[in-house]
């Protein structure tokens, strides 16, 4: 079970989060075509790696923030604000 | 060699020393007729039946650790095809009837145990969704039943049928047809049965790269070295984002870890498989008297085969809410899976966007059942071109469409 | 006490003075506290313990510790029977009961004994080579019957477990002398230090030798603050430096018949900045024939049963060693007053040197064959330097020195990678894992003084955040990796509890089952009860020798938690019962139950379905109460639905992004039905919007979406309108809600003081107003699910049974009743109203249900709005929602019945999804999705339900009211 560094609430244990899945994903406009608006729904990289994620400390502040963990070994590289860009 | 009990006794006398290998040890070619990419037991089906129903034996098999050593070898042994919608029903059940005669086609006993499914109802909205789910299986042609109270309480004993149970049982619907079979004779069989036709196993090969020319692939890149072929298979599951990366096509695919454990052995206490949709856990006991237990997904993406141990705490809660006795057994063993999983819960069987390249992936956590279908409709689309009717309401244009077959869904969101 | 017991100062652990009264297989004995299952077993001179799983072949007790393969028991009586202990762990109390597990109808004489007899044609996999003809069904039965170990009660467990989170900067495994330094260390370098040690006592191998380094070691960490817990086994190594281990509370309760539960286990859950495993190896055994008879052990073991508890395994030795250990030994069973016959040395006795002194040793020989089945009576020594011509040796225990395996688990579970060594033929953590660092034993340090100043060293770096330093790795000698001989005759086991023999592994090799892991599971060696803690390196040894690899290169299977088995209770705590998940009650529970209330579960709320009167079965009493409601007036408690505040600026806007119909056109005071979809078009919730303010909205949901649509609003905000000025704020359970239906509810409102511009007259349907009663305040809504006048009065929750109580006592008056859920479906099936989730599932899109114009008029690019532009959302075959009737007006169609032209098996057009008799119209009244539904209007069509058929009628709804008049008068 991982420990999370909540960007509020400081580390607290991973069942008090919910994972958004990836994260940096843009809602298309109304007018995509079906296939921008498929992608959009359900086609994802699913890295084996570095994976930049969305989490929301569901049991806590309800905060939504991103993380960039490896889907390999579960260690978690950064945490960073929903708003800004992933880290290189 | 053909398998039996007389194989047995023959072996005896002989002192054992006379068994041929269950699949040929090999080094890969550097050409094959068709290629599969997974040695598990979708990929060995598939090139098991490419030999038997279309005479394609130049085929080779590459898995780059042990053969059945993901998902084949981790899942919870569940065979079934209780579906709700016509198309699933269809696919699920050629699944179920291909296991039925599975040990005696490959002559390896798969250990088939058709001893029941239960699904438990905790309240009057689950009888409910049963009824509407017990009849659809019947318009689809499949057996059902539906079981009161007092049938679910003969059949399962250990269940908590008390009045104060957090989760009351108020009755249950029934597969007869469903149960379980060894997962890894499933794998071996298969690979032993293909390997037999002219099937090249090859394990500790890993793709690495596909050889494309003018946009379709013509071969495989491996650490073994490159293999060329006229058609290429991928059944690995959750690494099939991987692969299709590598090949340069995307997919509605997130892989998850999917835990299951076993108790340490005891006589026997439980006859049926027993699935409770309101904790999401699911119970049997092994033929070695294991209590093998599994439930809902990890639920945040992972390649690591370890689940979070909160999602475990969890899956052993709600197997206790249905089980109290079980309180006092031990956990064995415990392990996980990488699980393929797509928004409906349903398969993708056929070509991806690459010429030569096709797959069958997104069985999620309900892959083990599908393993003779998944691996006659792949064989049927690499050797023929076409999709196979089973498997064409399971493309990938329904993610684009919209045409989804959701399983899960449809038997009910919570009220 | 009896010969086999040893004079002090032999037994450290042991009591003389307090002797402890138990049972094994029915027969009484006598043993003393201090004494494990095991070593007053050994002391009686019990040498069949059990029986082999597969073989049925005796057993007996075989080591000291966790890694006990063979001895193996069912302790205790009724709720309290615990299956598949080890004897070896089971401390000993009085009117401790315990039996054998795999034998009927005794250990003694076990009827299974009669598949060692066949054990030719039961090789590795057999099962695989046959029972397929006719059919494996035919065979499982028996196979299911002789299956399992011990037995379990099947009975609900008495005792119960706790869960405690703890944090440490450096955590140690094992309390020997490597664990104690380093945790002694760590704390004076100030590091907050715990330290967790599996026994009772500290000081891990030397625990039973009141070793003086180990007791001021001890008193140290106990003085610097060191959290030590004994009895408690680390189990797991997970993410991010989470140790889990078990600690063991009642263990003198174990299997009594107390009826009060005790506290039995707690699950530590512990972040450690940093993890150093002290946690010691395994012996490891030698291999030859007949090396699974009761009276083989491990030699180790032996001198621990005479130094701890003051108990002589035998009193004739014949030790078979590979590894220098022996000799250490053999001198000290020596001073015992135990006979040492001879030390059979696989090793060139020149390997030996000094520390053979005085000891009889035959070098380059090996045990070609034991005498004896149900106990060790003698042993023939065969040389393999084709020397000496063989020689029987009598003797009552075998002990086995085969070298040593390091506890590498937690390093691996942590992620660490092995090397092999050559020299002393083990597998030694290669470096230290992610965030887990080993010690001592475990890695690799047998030497005692460097271990225990390496563990110092260790200590002391990680406090300060400084790399630790490499193991000093040695210490033991030579071993040799293998001890296995082909030449001899006889079964040479591998795995004892799975009865694995050599002659397994080679068939496992022949057959291509080469991967370590596919030997595994093809042999099932290692995944007995023991884990493979004295087999599994032997077994790869083994299959490396076969298939020409070094041990490296076969490698170990992967190690998982747990490292022993744990109680599946242990894990889930307090979670069990009704904490498995709670259920959530009214405000005023107990109001409802003391007016008649039968509850359901709805969800996780429990809430009443009817209010049956003497004698009335549910269906009835919600038929009287639909009725009742329709004709005079009803009060209902609507508290767990769902309630959201939205406030800011931006509110108005949001609502329109969130719902299919537009909110941001409301009125203040005016409230409008709405539906939310998800982003695939699926409808997931309905509900009431309502505008309080020009930037304050008040939305109802379903009790069962509340939490979900909260969430999803959240998200909304949070990840992608991330500009919009909008606060959510959840409300459910500040807001009860008392709803009163009926022609006459608002007369019954009015009677105990509600203002009258809440009156009909006032207050059009579909508003909100504020108000107050009595003081307290009020959101009143004029909606209904019923189809009749209807106001939901929320208020604070506190104040919901003193209004109810108001109500009721005025009830007579207006022919008011209480009416439970069951009443409300009746009513709202009757309006045909949608209940999402029952009429609907995870496909339902908004057309389907009636709301495909409203898309189609509104701007907002809400959610799932794009999905309703699909190919899929376009289809006409597409179920909807109708009305039904049976054409004979009297048959009630099943929920879940299906419809199709002919019976099955057919192509489903859809399905019953709600169904009532209708007190108003006295027949029965139905929903359904049907395939183009809305153009099938007057259609007969047929409904299919196990086996039988009833012809129905699709019908336009509402079947009652149409016009509405009794909601908007």
């Amino acid at each position: 079970m991982m420990q999370i560094d909540c960007p509020w609430c400081g580390k607290r244990d991973e069942n008090e989060f919910v994972c958004g899945g990836t994260t940096h994903i843009e809602r298309p406009p109304l007018g995509a075509s079906d296939t921008i608006w498929g992608e959009y729904l359900f086609f994802r990289e699913n890295p084996k790696g570095m994976h930049f994620e969305r989490w929301r400390h569901a049991s806590g502040c309800g905060q939504w923030f991103n993380v960039a963990r490896s889907t390999i070994t579960h260690d978690i590289v950064s945490v960073y604000a929903m708003t800004d860009p992933a880290p290189r | 060699m053909n398998y039996s009990a007389w194989s047995l006794l023959r072996g005896a006398l002989s002192g054992h020393r006379n068994w041929s290998p269950a699949w040929r040890p090999c080094e890969p070619k550097s050409r094959y007729d068709a290629v599969i990419v997974g040695g598990g037991g979708h990929g060995l089906a598939a090139a098991y039946y490419l030999a038997k129903n279309h005479n394609l034996t130049n085929v080779a098999v590459l898995e780059r650790g042990w053969i059945g050593g993901g998902n084949t070898g981790r899942n919870t042994t569940i065979v079934r095809s209780n579906y709700l919608y016509p198309e699933s029903a269809r696919l699920y059940d050629f699944s179920l009837k291909l296991y039925e005669g599975l040990a005696r086609d490959i002559n390896y006993n798969i250990m088939l145990s058709q001893r029941g499914l239960l699904l438990l109802g905790h309240s009057r909205h689950d009888l409910d969704a049963m009824g509407r789910w017990a009849n659809a299986m019947q318009m689809n042609g499949i057996a059902a039943e539906i079981l009161t109270r007092d049938q679910v309480a003969a059949l399962a004993p250990a269940l908590d049928m008390s009045a104060t149970a957090r989760l009351p049982i108020l009755g249950g619907f029934i597969q007869r047809r469903g149960g379980t079979a060894r997962h890894d004779a499933v794998a071996w069989g298969y690979a032993r049965a293909a390997s037999r036709l002219g099937v090249d196993i090859v394990q500790n090969c890993e793709v690495q790269g596909f050889v494309m020319e003018s946009g379709r692939a013509v071969g495989v890149e491996t650490n073994l070295g490159t293999i060329r072929t006229d058609r290429i298979g991928i059944a690995a599951a959750g690494h099939s984002s991987v692969l299709a990366k590598l090949a340069g096509f995307s997919l509605p695919v997130t892989s998850y870890a999917l835990q299951a454990l076993v108790s340490e052995p005891i006589k026997p206490l439980l006859d049926t498989v027993i699935i409770s949709p309101g904790t999401g856990a699911y119970v049997s006991q092994s033929d070695k008297g294991e209590m093998v237990i599994g439930a809902m997904l990890d639920l945040f993406p992972s390649y690591a085969q370890r689940g979070s141990f909160a999602v475990e705490q969890s899956i052993i809660a709600g197997t206790l809410a249905m089980f109290p006795a079980f309180s006092r057994l031990r956990m064995l063993r415990q392990w996980a899976g990488i699980v393929d999983v797509v928004q409906d819960s349903s398969p993708i069987i056929g070509p991806t966007p690459v010429p030569g390249i096709y797959i069958n992936c997104g069985w999620g956590t309900g892959g083990f059942k599908g393993i003779p279908v998944g691996g006659w409709t792949l064989a049927h689309v690499l050797a023929t071109g076409q999709n196979h009717p089973l498997a064409e309401p399971f493309q990938l244009e329904r993610f684009v469409t919209g045409r989804l077959i959701d399983e899960a869904a449809a038997s009910g969101i919570a009220h | 006490m009896t010969s086999l017991r040893l004079p002090p100062p032999f037994g450290t652990r042991i009591d003389r003075s307090r002797a402890i009264g138990f049972q094994f297989n029915g027969r009484s004995y006598r043993g003393l506290q201090g004494d494990s299952l095991a070593s007053a077993l050994i002391a009686n001179d019990v040498r069949l313990v059990g029986r082999s799983f597969k073989l049925h072949r005796p057993r007996g007790i075989f080591s000291c510790g966790v890694e006990e393969p063979t001895g193996l028991v069912d302790v205790g009586e009724g709720p309290r029977r615990t299956p598949n202990l080890r004897a070896t762990l089971v401390e000993i109390h009085e009117g401790l009961v315990a039996a054998s597990v795999n034998c009927w109808p005794s250990v003694g004489f076990d009827l299974g004994a009669i598949n060692d007899l066949f054990r030719a044609v039961l090789p590795a996999g057999f099962y695989y080579k046959t029972f397929m003809w006719p059919d494996w069904h035919l065979f499982e039965p028996w196979i299911r019957r002789a299956a399992g170990l011990g037995r379990a009660s099947g009975l609900p467990d008495p005792d119960h477990y706790e869960e405690v989170s703890a944090a440490a900067d450096v955590l140690v495994v094992g309390a020997g002398i490597a664990g104690l330094s380093c945790a002694v260390a760590a704390a004076e370098a100030g590091a907050s230090t715990m330290l967790l040690a599996a026994s009772a006592t500290l000081g891990g191998g030397l625990e039973w030798t009141q070793d003086p380094e180990i007791d001021s070691l001890v008193a140290a960490a106990r003085r610097l603050g060191v959290r030590i817990l004994t009895r408690t086994l680390a189990f797991g190594v997970f993410d991010h430096q989470l140790l889990c281990a078990v600690e063991s509370l009642s263990p003198i309760y174990e299997g009594t018949q107390r009826t009060k539960g005790v506290l039995r286990e707690r699950l530590w859950k512990i972040r450690a900045g940093k993890i150093v495993a002290a946690t010691g190896a395994f012996e490891r055994p030698v291999v030859f024939p007949d090396n699974d008879r009761p009276g083989v052990m491990l030699a180790g073991a032996a001198e621990k049963y005479a130094r701890a508890y003051g108990v002589a395994c035998g009193q004739r030795v014949v030790i078979t060693a590979n590894c220098d250990a022996a000799y250490a030994v053999a001198h000290s069973l020596r001073a015992a007053g135990v006979e040492i016959a001879a030390i059979v040395e696989r090793r060139p006795a020149s390997d030996v040197g000094a520390a053979a002194d005085g000891l009889r040793v035959l070098g380059e020989a090996a045990i070609a064959s034991v005498a004896g089945t149900r106990a060790v009576r003698g042993c023939t020594v065969v040389s393999l330097s084709g020397g000496a011509r063989s020689e029987k040796i009598d003797c009552d225990l075998i002990l086995s020195a085969g070298g040593y395996a390091p506890a590498v688990h937690l390093h691996s579970q942590a992620g660490g990678k092995l090397r092999w060594l050559d020299e002393a033929a083990m597998f030694v953590p290669d470096g230290a894992a992610p965030g887990l660092i080993s010690v001592g034993a475990c890695a690799g340090a047998f030497d005692r003084a460097l271990a225990a100043s390496h563990g110092a060293d260790v200590g002391r770096a990680l406090a300060r955040g400084l790399a630790p330093p490499a193991a000093p790795v040695g210490g033991l000698g030579r071993s040799l990796a293998g001890t296995y001989l082909p030449s001899l005759k006889g079964k040479q086991f591998i795995d004892l509890q799975n009865d694995v023999a050599t002659s397994d592994v080679r068939l496992a090799a022949l057959e291509n089952y080469r991967s370590v892991e596919h030997l595994k599971r093809y042999t099932t060696t290692g995944m007995g009860t023991d884990q493979g803690k004295t087999s599994n390196v032997n077994a790869l040894v083994l299959m490396g020798e076969i298939t020409g690899r070094d041990p490296a290169l076969v490698g170990t299977t992967k190690f998982r938690p747990p490292f022993a088995p744990v109680t599946l209770g242990m894990l889930v705590g307090r979670r069990v019962g009704p904490l498995y998940r709670p259920l959530k009650r009214l405000p005023a529970a107990a109001w409802h139950e003391a007016h008649g209330a039968l509850f359901e579960q709805f969800g996780n709320w429990v809430r009443p379905a009817a209010y049956p009167r003497a004698g009335e079965t549910l269906e009835a009493a919600a038929q009287r109460e639909a009725g009742a409601v329709r004709r005079g007036a009803g009060l209902f408690d609507g508290s767990p639905l769902g309630k959201i505040e939205i406030f800011g600026p931006d509110a108005a806007q949001f609502l329109d992004l969130m719902y299919v119909g537009t909110m941001s056109n409301l009125r203040v005071g005016q409230a409008r039905y709405g539906l939310l979809l998800n982003e695939n078009g699926i409808v997931v919730d309905d509900g009431i919007a309502a505008r309080l303010g020009e930037q304050h909205y008040w939305i109802n949901t379903t009790s069962a979406g509340v939490e979900r649509t909260a969430a999803a609003f959240e998200e909304w905000l949070q990840c992608e309108y991330t500009r919009l000025k909008v606060l959510v704020t959840p409300v459910t359970a500040r807001w009860g809600n008392v709803t009163v239906a009926g022609p006459r509810a608002w007369d019954w409102l009015a009677s105990v003081g509600f203002e009258s511009d809440l009156s009909p007259a006032r207050m059009k349907h579909m508003s909100l107003r504020e108000s107050r009663w009595e003081g307290v305040p009020l959101r009143v809504l004029r909606a209904s699910f019923s189809g009749e006048l209807g106001f939901e009065v929320n208020l604070p929750a506190d104040h919901v049974e003193p209004l109810l109580e108001r109500l009721w006592a005025r009830a007579d008056e207006f022919s008011g009743v209480l009416y439970g859920i069951e009443a409300l479906e009746i009513m709202r099936t009757e309006k045909g109203y949608v209940h999402i989730g029952t009429d609907t599932d995870g496909t339902t899109l908004p057309g389907d249900i009636g709301f495909g114009r409203a898309i189609q008029r509104k701007a907002a690019n809400f959610v799932g709005r794009r999905s309703l532009l699909r190919p899929a959302a376009e289809d006409p075959d597409r179920f909807q929602l109708v009305g039904l009737v049976p054409a004979d007006g009297r048959t009630q169609l099943p929920v879940g019945a299906q419809i199709a032209d002919v019976p099955p098996p057919t192509l489903t057009q859809g399905h019953v999804t709600s169904s009532y008799w209708s007190p108003e119209l006295k027949s029965p009244v139905a929903l359904a999705m049907l395939s183009r539904g809305s153009q099938r209007l007057g259609d007969r069509v047929r409904a299919h339900y196990l086996g039988t058929t009833i012809e129905a009628i699709v019908v336009k709804t509402p079947f009652i009211d149409p016009s509405g008049e009794r909601l908007h008068g």
